[in-house]
């Protein structure tokens, strides 16, 4: 446990003193979803039928495009290396990065979300569900990339390569936080979409340290 | 099953085996195409369309078939580290990807005149697209690296955690109610379609699995030869590189002898 602390708070507080990156995240996350008015017209009630799918997919690209940065840094400058030799097991440390990079990522996504949900002329029965089904959505997408970060070390193209990885395993979690969101909008129960998010969270949180820790085994062999 | 890991143990048992299983899979299939073209009997709805059924059924089995195929080989590749199972998973991602693409065209065909669409997203369709994303990722994924080994290994993993699709792409027409029709082959009571159809539908099946390991091994052996004349050129390239090694310090020692001297 003392080495999971130490990786995470090692990893806070490099994100915190380069800060610029949980803004950009944050940033790119507003700018993508200002496209979309562009795209399909200022008309309310079409971006309000829109919101919630297109809250989810900005969120799923800006999650995405972060993935580098969990592994990428310390894979490079021999960190990694060193933190395999360490006695703490290779799972509980990447937890510890994970839940550093959600932190950092989708913890502001989950502020950022309601503000454009207003945006969109989102109904107002769905900012709630938006925020939890966001809640129990974001860890999973981290802990899902994680293992896709860890594939590609070393790789040429590594960025590119990481979005077709990753994107279609993805897409369970986009079905459900959407379907959650629309089901509360119109007045039904979406506690059922909300339960199948919780137990995909219970499950990658579960499965996914070990396959990204063998991931990095096989990175830095 | 660990004795047929060896490379050369692979050659010598395929070598035999190649040309009856490719006569086999020509056989199957040309008698298949024969039933399912002329000797079978047209839909009372469908008309002649159905016979699209006999291209696109086992296509879509195969893109399922290769992609259980290749996460085994990734399996037994990373617990027994066996080389020719990277080989193999390395081999059948192309072929599945082919398949999973075929019937994704066939039944886009198919739709059309039947559905009045060329595409919906339904879940059977879009289960199978996102298979054939995860084949084109995988073949991304194994050709991204300079050490082709690292390549395999990072193949391997993300073959295995694909593999939670396939059972979502086979009971998708359970769990949802869908434009597709539900599964009607292999079913509790018994299959649904009619007898005349099941023998072409089951001739073409065979043939294309045939076909799989014809390709399969052609494709393992191509990759076998292809190592051995990387590891010829490469070993050819050291012995001159040390002819003229052994030179070079031929010829400095007799410099230095040379300026040694008085």
């Amino acid at each position: 446990m003392s080495g999971f602390m130490a990786v995470l708070q090692r990893d806070l507080r490099l994100a915190l003193r380069q800060g610029a990156d949980s803004v950009m995240v944050v940033a790119f996350f507003i700018v993508t979803t200002t496209l979309f008015p562009f795209g399909v017209g200022p008309e309310a009630n079409i971006l309000a039928r829109i919101a919630s799918g297109v809250i989810w997919v900005s969120a799923l690209l800006a999650a995405m495009l972060s993935l580098e940065r969990i592994f990428q840094a310390d894979f490079e400058d021999g960190t990694l290396e060193l933190l395999a030799l360490s006695p703490v097991s290779m799972e509980m440390l990447v937890l510890g990065k994970v839940l550093a990079h959600w932190l950092t990522t989708g913890l502001p996504l989950i502020i950022a979300a309601p503000l454009m949900a207003v945006m969109l002329n989102m109904d107002q029965s769905g900012f709630v569900t938006l925020m939890i089904a966001m809640l129990l959505g974001t860890p999973a997408l981290s802990l899902i990339g994680a293992i896709g970060a860890a594939l590609i070390l070393g790789a040429r193209r590594g960025g590119v390569l990481v979005s077709l990885l990753v994107l279609p395993l993805y897409i369970p979690i986009l079905i459900f936080g959407a379907g959650a969101v629309e089901a509360a909008q119109l007045g039904m129960s979406a506690t059922e979409h909300l339960q199948i998010m919780g137990a995909i969270l219970l499950l990658t949180l579960a499965a996914t340290p070990f396959a990204t820790a063998h991931a990095v085994r096989l990175a830095i062999e | 099953m660990h004795r047929f890991a060896k490379p050369s143990v692979f050659l010598k048992f395929t070598d035999p085996v190649l040309p009856w299983l490719a006569g086999v899979t020509a056989l199957l299939i040309a008698t298949g195409l024969y039933f399912a073209l002329f000797a079978s009997p047209i839909d009372y709805q469908q008309g002649d369309t159905v016979r699209i059924m006999y291209i696109h059924v086992p296509a879509a089995w195969m893109g399922l078939f290769c992609y259980v195929g290749m996460a085994i080989c990734g399996a037994m590749s990373l617990i027994w580290k066996h080389p020719l199972a990277d080989i193999c998973a390395r081999a059948t991602a192309p072929i599945g990807a082919t398949f999973t693409a075929l019937c994704l065209i066939t039944g886009s065909l198919w739709g059309e005149p039947m559905w009045g669409t060329w595409w919906v997203w339904d879940a059977r369709l879009t289960s199978m697209l996102i298979l054939l994303f995860l084949y084109l990722g995988y073949i991304a994924l194994v050709n991204a690296f300079d050490d082709p080994e690292r390549g395999s290994k990072a193949g391997s993993a993300l073959a295995l955690i694909g593999a939670v699709n396939v059972p979502i792409v086979k009971f998708s027409v359970d769990w949802w109610n869908t434009l597709h029709q539900p599964a009607s082959i292999v079913r509790m009571d018994g299959p649904s379609v009619d007898p005349s159809m099941q023998v072409p539908l089951a001739l073409m099946i065979l043939g294309f699995t045939c076909y799989y390991f014809v390709v399969l091994i052609l494709r393992v052996r191509l990759e076998l030869n292809e190592r051995r004349i990387r590891a010829l050129q490469l070993s050819g390239m050291f012995d001159q590189r040390s002819d003229q090694d052994s030179n070079n310090e031929q010829n400095y020692d007799a410099g230095h002898n040379a300026e040694a001297k008085p």
